[in-house]
């Protein structure tokens, strides 16, 4: 079957908007999937977080500010992003700039720039203007990409993701690196150059690994080999999967957790969340939870191939990509397949930055979505 | 339809490369799905029972409640061995971020010894980390002061309030009461650790190790729920401990006491016995120790001053130690021949000062050097005449000797309720085939005639056979620990075996207790001494251990004899004679004659013993 029958049979199958969310540029599948797991969201926080409503209800009101953003963002229409691509970049690099020179340390990291009133992290700003900026450039070039137009953008995509991971963060360096990456293969980067990369990038672990800080080192053995130091290093991890697993098919309950309540799960209500999860909703618990992810990702996808340009293509894709990666490296990592790396789980973390980061770039699928033009039948 | 121009091959061509890089990621995502779901359904299914018994682990400690050790009581409801509350400096090593910085500080403020640390630091292996370790038991006011207004620099340290045992009575009832001491390596591999977690002592010695089962208790156990430091946050559940049964003993401190104070300066032992039912009255060896340093452990030092002592005060010679029984086995001997018709009362043999084998050379000597003359078995009791005991084993043969004075516990274990009894020795034929590989001769049998040569009794087994003596011949265990008052049932773990009785004709019994009176009563007798004041008769018998061989050519008398050679005195007893309430035996060590040293002390008990009831 040819991928333009594909395409076909899926427009045939559309159906007709509402005219004033189509004026308010809401889709209304993505919105009903992402407030699904909002709903998931303050039901496990609750539970997480020590059965403190005045955490949800904080969380509550950062979800209302994101979706505002979001709808915001939906209102652009999707030549401006393009346009402002270049400039958000930029912007971008030179704040990730300042954060290497006279960045707050918090933990042993340097992320924040204090603007005064508000403390703010330029790597999330990357991890929109990364995508854009490769879509951006890569949309006015021939597909596939040329062995030079490749060169420019894995340029572009280096410079701010190796600024970030010298902060250090492995993690939103790690995701700021995939979202840049994502636009490039889906703009069909011969696989020969995939495979050069992966040769590349194995060949370099070792310089890689010579670089880390020791932490980072910590975080990477202990996940190899976590019961070998079940008390320091691969504690977390240890204590993640007791939690998982001990929720077994049906879970323990919700508010019945006892891995987090009695604080042996670290982090709870951020990084760990899933595992809190789990352990109350058991494992068919977490296929729910996967299936509103896959609610979701379905919907992007349908938004990505509908899309009308290359910019809007390559930009949705690589969000929509980006967002799965999210989540995956976040449940891997709880579940013990994936070293530890800060990466929240999307939109059920406690936590506001990764949240206004995430729907800013669902309003830009829904701006993908919403402003087309009507077709010529 | 498609959204782009169709006009241009480069884009359609472009379309498909992008269509076919969507369909790769949805390839993807569905296999890192798959993978995420399995790895789920493998945690959450097969790992299920695994992990949740981790998780349960994970969230409740169980806190072991030691139980309150059962006290021990004499006979009169005195307090032989209590519990005193002490607080005790304990360290849970789990919240101690620098063990050896906090020990070194601690070292500092409280004095502690090299020895104290090492013996925290073998504890500590033994334990859990999240386990409360003692460090120091017994903490001064001054230290707990000192401590207390340091306590906020020292996480994890506590102090706690534990029971510790305590001796009110020292070294006069260390042998028998025993003592508890920290629980060895040796004994943990053979503990059940559920029982004693939480406990830090055992029974080591006496009492305290015999009854150790009924003494110990039942561990109580509490739930606690706690968080990842280990801190308990909650208690879930609670099971009491059940305290250890309080044990009566049959021993009477009083008596004791006398019995010890009586001994002087000699190292020996006192065994008091009630004929009819076997309880022991008192239990003596001397020299002592106090037992009470040894619950906390007591130096190496110490110990090995203890240990090393030429008068081996850890001895217990009461249930331990062996010697010949020399002059106090005649009564039995004598009732041996005449049960076995091998003499009659009114029978009489003459003692030249010393007995020869048939076609031998060898003098067997009689104590007096030029003998008693012509006596009867009364007066050869009485006087404790060798020669006619070496005629009578003659008579007997030591196999009958070996099977009659078996009967009255000669050559076995007593039964007693305490560890490590001795059995000592009362030979036959076969014994020395078997042991010594030889052959018996002749000779031997007159020497264990007299109580020497290969025999070898504890004063407890002698005291006891005075006791079936005194009662005619019933036997009965020896027992210390009267009754047991147990909020449990709990096992008695010496269950008293069935009392036997030995047939001895009434007469034969009756003359040989007139001879056993004589010994203290008549103006011949050798324990004449102690008749004065006497308002009851004692029937006793006096007896010397050689310690010493006199050659054949020396002369025991012209010798410059040490003291530490010198002969062991014995005295046996039981009063009053025509009602026996108390069976004694009395050894004192290198005492030389029987009748004036052993005499005397076994006089004092009795006296005392009678007078109180």
């Amino acid at each position: 079957m040819s991928n333009e029958t594909i395409l076909s049979e899926i427009r045939l199958e559309e159906a007709k908007p509402n005219p004033w969310l189509q004026k308010l540029h809401i889709d209304l599948p993505l919105l009903a999937g992402l407030m699904a797991l909002a709903g998931v969201a303050f039901v496990v926080l609750y539970s997480a977080g020590g059965q403190k409503i005045d955490m949800v209800l904080r969380q509550g009101a950062r979800l209302g500010l994101a979706l505002g953003i979001m709808l915001a963002i939906a209102q652009i229409h999707p030549r401006y992003l393009r346009l402002y691509s270049p400039v958000l970049y930029l912007f971008g690099v030179l704040l990730l700039t300042a954060v290497l020179l006279v960045g707050e340390t918090t933990l042993g990291a340097t992320r924040w720039l204090n603007l005064g009133l508000v403390r703010f992290q330029p790597s999330e700003l990357t991890k929109l203007s990364m995508p854009m900026m490769i879509a951006w450039f890569l949309s006015s070039q021939p597909m596939p990409p040329a062995l030079k137009h490749v060169a420019v953008a894995g340029t572009l995509i280096l410079v701010p993701t190796l600024m970030i991971a010298k902060q250090p963060d492995l993690g939103t360096a790690f995701l700021v690196g995939v979202a840049g990456s994502a636009v490039l293969f889906l703009a069909g980067l011969s696989w020969r150059y995939i495979l050069a990369i992966a040769v590349a990038g194995g060949s370099l672990l070792p310089v890689l690994w010579h670089f880390m800080h020791n932490y980072q080192r910590d975080r990477v053995l202990m996940f190899l080999n976590p019961e070998s130091d079940p008390l320091g290093r691969g504690y977390h991890i240890i204590q993640s999967k007791i939690a998982i697993g001990s929720g077994g098919i049906y879970g323990k309950g919700w508010l019945h957790g006892t891995q987090s309540h009695l604080e042996f799960l670290p982090e709870p209500s951020t990084d760990f969340v899933f595992a809190v999860f789990a352990e109350e909703f058991g494992l068919l618990g977490c296929v729910g939870l996967l299936g509103i992810y896959w609610f979701i990702l379905g919907r992007c996808f349908y938004i990505v191939v509908q899309a009308q340009d290359k910019f809007n293509r390559l930009l949705s894709g690589a969000l929509t990509v980006t967002f799965f990666v999210y989540v995956f490296v976040n449940t891997g990592m709880v579940i013990g397949v994936l070293p530890v790396v800060g990466v929240p789980l999307p939109l059920i973390s406690y936590g506001g930055t990764s949240m206004v980061t995430l729907l800013a770039g669902f309003g830009m699928l829904m701006s993908i979505q919403t402003h087309r033009k009507p077709l010529p039948h | 339809m498609i959204n782009f121009e169709f006009n241009s091959k480069d884009r359609f061509y472009e379309n498909r490369v992008f269509l076919n890089r969507i369909v790769v990621s949805v390839i993807f995502i569905i296999l890192a799905t798959a993978g995420l779901l399995a790895r789920l359904a493998y945690l959450q299914i097969i790992g299920h029972e695994h992990y949740a018994s981790l998780s349960h682990d994970n969230r409740v400690k169980i806190a072991p409640l030691p139980p309150t050790r059962g006290m021990i009581f004499d006979r009169n409801g005195e307090v032989l061995a209590n519990n005193n509350p002490t607080y005790s400096l304990e360290i849970i090593p789990e919240q101690v971020a620098d063990l050896e910085a906090t020990l070194g500080e601690l070292k500092k403020l409280l004095n502690l010894s090299e020895e104290e640390i090492q013996r925290f630091n073998t504890l500590r292996r033994r334990h859990k980390s999240f386990d409360s370790i003692p460090l120091r038991i017994q903490l001064s006011e001054e230290e707990i002061a000192r401590f207390a207004v340091r306590m906020p620099h020292f996480p994890g340290v506590d102090i706690h309030a534990r029971m510790l045992r305590s001796y009110p009575y020292g070294e006069l009832t260390a042998h028998v009461v025993g003592y508890v001491g920290r629980i060895s390596e040796a004994e943990l591999q053979k503990l059940d650790p559920s029982v004693y977690s939480g406990t830090y002592h055992i029974g080591k010695s006496g009492v305290e190790k015999a009854y150790e089962t009924v003494l110990h208790g039942k561990t109580g156990y509490e739930e606690l729920e706690t968080n990842v430091q280990g801190r308990s946050i909650n208690v879930l559940g609670q099971t009491e401990p059940l305290a250890g049964g309080d044990l009566h003993l049959t021993l009477d401190i009083k008596l004791q006491k006398i019995a010890q104070d009586a001994l002087q300066d000699y190292s020996g032992a006192v065994v008091a016995i009630e004929p009819a039912s076997g309880h022991v009255l008192a239990m003596v060896s001397k020299p002592s120790f106090d037992p009470n340093p040894f619950i906390q452990g007591i130096s190496r030092q110490e110990y090995e001053a203890l240990q090393s002592s030429p008068n081996r005060p850890l001895y217990n010679r009461a249930l331990r130690g062996i010697y010949p029984p020399g002059s106090t086995v005649k009564p039995f001997m004598a009732l041996a021949g005449l049960e076995l018709e091998q003499t009659t009362p009114g029978r009489r043999v003459y003692c030249p000062g010393f007995f020869r084998l048939p076609n031998s050379e060898h003098k067997y000597r009689d104590w007096t050097k030029f003998g008693h003359g012509a006596v009867d078995l009364r007066l050869a009791i009485t006087q404790s005449c060798d020669v006619y005991f070496y005629d009578l084993a003659l008579h007997l043969g030591i196999d009958r000797m070996n099977e009659y004075l078996g009967q009255f516990g000669f050559g076995a274990k007593t039964g007693i309720d305490l560890d490590a009894e001795k059995a000592g020795i009362y030979p036959s034929q076969e014994w020395k085939r078997k042991a010594r590989k030889q052959i018996w001769f002749p000779g031997e049998t007159l020497i264990a005639g007299i109580g020497q040569g290969y025999v070898q009794v504890t004063p407890l087994q002698l005291a006891r056979a005075v006791a079936i003596l005194a009662s005619k011949g019933k036997v009965v265990e020896p027992r210390v620990v009267d009754h047991i008052k147990t909020p449990i049932p709990v096992e008695n773990p010496y269950p008293l075996s069935e009392s036997g009785q030995i047939p001895i004709t009434p007469d034969n019994w009756q003359a040989v207790v007139d001879a056993m009176i004589d010994v203290v009563h008549s103006q011949r007798g050798t324990a004449k001494g102690i008749a004065p004041g006497l308002t009851y008769h004692i029937a006793g018998k006096t007896g010397t251990a050689q310690v010493f061989t006199v050659r054949q050519d020396q002369d025991y008398k012209r010798m410059k004899v040490q003291d530490k050679l010198k002969d062991h005195a014995w005295f046996i007893a039981f009063a009053p004679a025509e009602d026996p309430r108390i069976a004694i035996a009395v050894i004192a060590e290198n005492g030389g004659h029987g009748g004036s040293v052993a005499a005397p002390i076994a006089k004092a008990v009795i006296q005392q013993y009678l007078k109180g009831q």
